[in-house]
């Protein structure tokens, strides 16, 4: 199917999702279903990066909450309409998400996680003592009680964030699909087969960052209205990093697919368990799923599906090699 | 910023005592990511874990936190040995580590986090023993007892794990099987099991490094969490796998974090280790005594 | 006549030991060469030298009197090298066609002939066919043999349309008619007009094939000429029965 086809039946869903929703009668699952919908744009992001090019980002938190303060910074110059504010969440964290790719890329796999932890780390030290945008005391972004022609304003912020879902998921799909996806996909088996291929690796590997970062930042710049008062803490809380991870390796990290089931399903197991048990509980279950999942059905979701349908099992795709060949580099190093 | 000759000196004083500690949390690292190549995220979580184990004892026994946690080496050694078992058959074995391994590391490692705060609350938690509290002014320094000691036993630490590494069969069998694994099977020395003992010692450094983390200062579950970057920065800086490097690439981080916190402000101070991190992969991800 | 492929003093150092020590080679266009030497000589530290894989610290590499130190290997395969590599590295998430597909995709529409995905797909299935895999084209890479693996490894190589091909240890393993098989191929693929480096140990193949013989020992080479004069040389006779 096209990317256009599919992008107006997904319009099309996720418009009958937005109806259904509308005739609960209760804006509260409106609240809820934005945060399921914001971990689906977190889930494809952080999977075009993870899924398709083997590269684990720690960082998905760093550049939710960049898109969140650049919001919140953009606000305290001069208040913008939401699509605006989105745009310029995108921009600056695919920015910050190409500088990263630049500094780190050279490394090996699990120097690039650590470096991307480290790099989430020092953006919250500075945004913590940023003042201009409230720092560790936090920001008040009051948001309008009512938006025409919607009622609540919660609608408007739920139809964003469908939109940016709706968008992330076809983007997904459309590289999968395109002479990119089939780069990434050497990237995440052999890189240094890729490169004897004629793969451009560290090319590859920007543009995956770039767009990964600037769809999380995409995710991130609603957020200070949805919340209304944003801190550091909740902005790169541990639960966007966790989940944003989680997601896709429960749904399965080899098509767009997994990162949506990966959302939906857990992102709804979440909301159910915040109001029913705690939140801490909530994220105990996810360390849990995590765990087995990558132990027991390393494919995910989808992977469970197609050795039931198949009949056979189905052996893990996607293999990444830590070492260089027999004479190579040690890991880390720069060939 | 006040300059005074005075704080300059207790900063550096204190930051190589704390940059002795930061050696001992890390030298399990070194064990196992800087030897073995398994990036266990993991490893602060399983101090934290000694740290409030040693609490536990402490506050019922009135046990020394260092005595507990020499006592529990076992447990946390049988622990390591159980987690790499997992570990070598869901990932080692397939070729899986890169993502998969990775991503098993992180959920241990808050899995252990939420545990401990479902279990134990948010709440600050401190030991209580005769050297904490008391402070040694030799000079016109001031050292707490309650730095020094930890600092003290953390180089014994560190010798004794050195003198194993160089001396002892199996130490130089982990020392060989990180560069060549066949040439130990042709002796008849199966590499799995050496691993399986590294990373058993590796998670019983924890044990003592919870200990020390505990009397230095109060602990709470997210503390580990600030060492993950110390301990990946000490461990790449000090040349992945040299003890000797880790010790003098803790003891300069420490030196650095206690200048920042002192002139700077202790808000700045996570940026400093996470910062060298950074700079020491871009610029040289050999570290200071390469290998 | 420029030379294809000039290596010019090149050393490579790991540490404190020595690799390569200093290595000068000369390749004109529709050569046969076979660099033959004992295990742990360079050949392989050579070959990654020359494709980029490793960076060498001294001397210099040139392909078609452009010089090469620097560049990445992507950017070497785009200019016309491909090699093999001596533990074959397939794509393992990806079918055989797709396999072959990414040379394609990736190195020959980079030199500007981009071409729409149906010819692509004929050009991957025709070479298949070649190596005589086109039954297996839509499996996966773990569904291969050995020997099919090394000659789908040749394959990913010859779909980037190389100028020079370097293929090392393509036999390590193969029944006699197995080497003959890839012989042929890599016999046809000369005819064509491809130069042809063969690093290998099965000698009576390297002999057959090649019309220069190169001999490493130690990251030095030690011998450079007519094959039947080469294999008669005292010092490689040394090397290789001595020790």
């Amino acid at each position: 199917m096209r990317s256009d086809l599919f992008a107006v039946l997904c319009v099309v869903v996720g418009g009958a999702v937005f109806a259904a929703v509308l005739a609960l009668g209760n804006d509260y699952y409106f609240f809820a279903g934005y945060v399921v919908l914001q971990y689906v744009v977190l889930s494809t992001a952080w999977n075009i990066l993870g899924g398709y090019c083997g590269y684990v980002n720690f960082g998905s938190a760093a550049f939710f909450a960049l898109g969140a303060y650049a919001t919140v910074a953009m606000h305290r110059l001069d208040p913008m309409p939401i699509p605006v504010v989105v745009i310029l969440g995108g921009v600056v964290s695919g920015v910050v998400g190409f500088g990263m790719g630049y500094l780190t890329l050279r490394l090996r796999g699990a120097f690039f996680a650590i470096a991307t932890l480290a790099l989430a780390v020092v953006l919250q030290t500075l945004i913590v003592n940023w003042g201009y945008v409230g720092g560790s005391r936090g920001a008040y972004v009051v948001r309008p009680e009512t938006i025409a022609p919607f009622g609540s304003y919660i609608r408007y912020l739920f139809l964003i964030m469908m939109l940016l879902a709706v968008g992330a998921v076809t983007a997904a799909r459309a590289v999968e699909r395109s002479r990119l996806g089939y780069g990434f996909a050497t990237i995440r088996d052999d890189e240094l087969a890729a490169e004897a291929s004629g793969v451009p690796t560290l090319r590859l590997k920007l543009i995956a960052t770039t767009i990964s970062g600037a769809l999380m930042g995409m995710a991130g710049a609603p957020f200070p209205y949805y919340i209304g008062f944003l801190q550091p803490s909740s902005a790169f809380g541990l639960d966007y990093t966790v989940n944003s991870i989680a997601m896709p390796l429960i749904g399965g990290t080899t098509s767009w697919v997994g990162p949506l089931i990966g959302a939906v399903l857990l992102g709804s197991l979440q909301q159910v368990a915040t109001v029913t048990i705690s939140s801490a509980v909530n994220l105990l279950i996810v360390g849990f799923l995590l765990v087995g999942f990558v132990i027991v059905a390393p494919n995910g979701i989808i992977g469970l599906a197609r050795t039931y349908i198949q009949h056979r099992p189905v052996e893990e795709l996607g293999r990444r090699r830590l070492d260089v060949d027999a004479h190579g580099s040690a890991p880390g190093s720069t060939s | 910023m006040i300059f005074s000759f005075d704080l300059l000196i207790n900063a550096v004083v204190s930051g190589i005592l704390i940059g002795a500690f930061y050696a001992a949390v890390t030298a399990g690292m070194s064990l196992s990511f800087g030897i073995l190549d398994i990036v266990n995220i993991a490893h602060p979580a399983f101090i934290i874990l000694g740290s409030y184990i040693a609490y536990i004892v402490n506050v019922t026994f009135g046990l020394d936190p260092i005595i507990t946690s020499i006592i529990v080496l076992p447990a946390f050694y049988a622990l390591g040995a159980g987690i790499y078992q997992v570990y070598y058959v869901s990932f080692e074995k397939r070729g899986q580590e890169s993502l998969r391994g990775l991503a098993f590391f992180f959920g241990l490692l808050f899995i252990t986090e939420v545990t401990l705060v479902l279990y134990f609350g948010v709440d600050y938690r401190y030991v209580d023993a005769p050297y904490i509290g008391p402070t040694w002014h030799p000079g016109d320094l001031d050292i707490p007892l309650r730095i020094l000691v930890p600092c003290l036993v953390s180089l014994l630490l560190i010798a004794v794990l050195q003198l194993i590494l160089s001396r002892s069969f199996i130490g130089r069998a982990i020392m060989a099987v990180a560069q060549d694994q066949l040439a130990l099977r042709l002796l008849a020395v199966d590499p799995i099991r050496i691993k399986r003992i590294a990373f058993g010692i590796s998670i019983a450094t924890a044990s003592l490094a919870g200990a020390f983390l505990i009397i230095i200062q109060p602990v709470e579950p997210s503390v580990g969490r600030e060492y993950i970057g110390r301990v990946f920065a000490i461990c790449v800086l000090g040349g992945m796998g040299s003890l000797p490097g880790t010790v003098i690439a803790a003891m300069l981080i420490g030196v650095v974090e206690s200048l920042t916190a002192t002139f700077y402000g202790p808000s700045w101070a996570p940026a400093v280790s996470f910062g060298f991190l950074l700079l020491t992969l871009a610029v040289r991800p050999a570290g200071l005594l390469g290998r | 006549m420029t030379a294809l492929l000039a290596v010019d003093n090149l050393s490579k150092r790991f540490g404190g030991f020595v690799a390569l020590d200093g290595i000068s080679l000369s390749v004109r266009a529709g050569e046969r060469i076979g660099l033959i030497g004992p295990n742990g000589s360079g050949k392989s530290t050579l070959v990654n030298c020359i494709c980029g894989t490793l960076q060498n610290e001294a001397g210099s590499v040139r392909f078609e009197g452009h010089l090469l130190d620097g560049s990445t290997a992507h950017q070497r395969t785009r200019r016309g090298l491909a090699r093999t590599f001596q533990l074959p590295r397939p794509f393992a998430s990806l079918n055989l066609v797709d396999n072959l597909r990414i040379p394609l995709l990736y190195a020959v529409a980079a030199r500007g002939a981009r071409r729409a995905v149906p010819d692509i797909e004929a050009r991957c299935i025709a070479l298949l066919r070649e190596v005589d895999l086109d039954g297996k084209a839509r499996r996966l890479p773990r569904e291969l043999t050995q020997v099919e693996m090394r000659k789908l490894e040749l394959a990913r190589a010859m779909a980037a349309e190389p100028k020079l091909l370097i293929a090392d240890e393509s036999m390590a393993g193969l029944t006699h008619s197995e080497v003959e098989e890839i012989l042929a191929l890599l016999e046809r693929l000369n005819a064509q007009g491809v130069t042809v480096i063969l690093i290998e140990h099965i000698m009576r193949a390297v002999m057959s094939f090649s019309q220069r013989l190169v001999v490493l020992v130690s990251g030095r080479k030690i011998a450079d000429g007519e094959p039947n004069t080469v294999v008669r040389d005292p010092d490689v006779e040394r090397a290789y029965l001595g020790q």
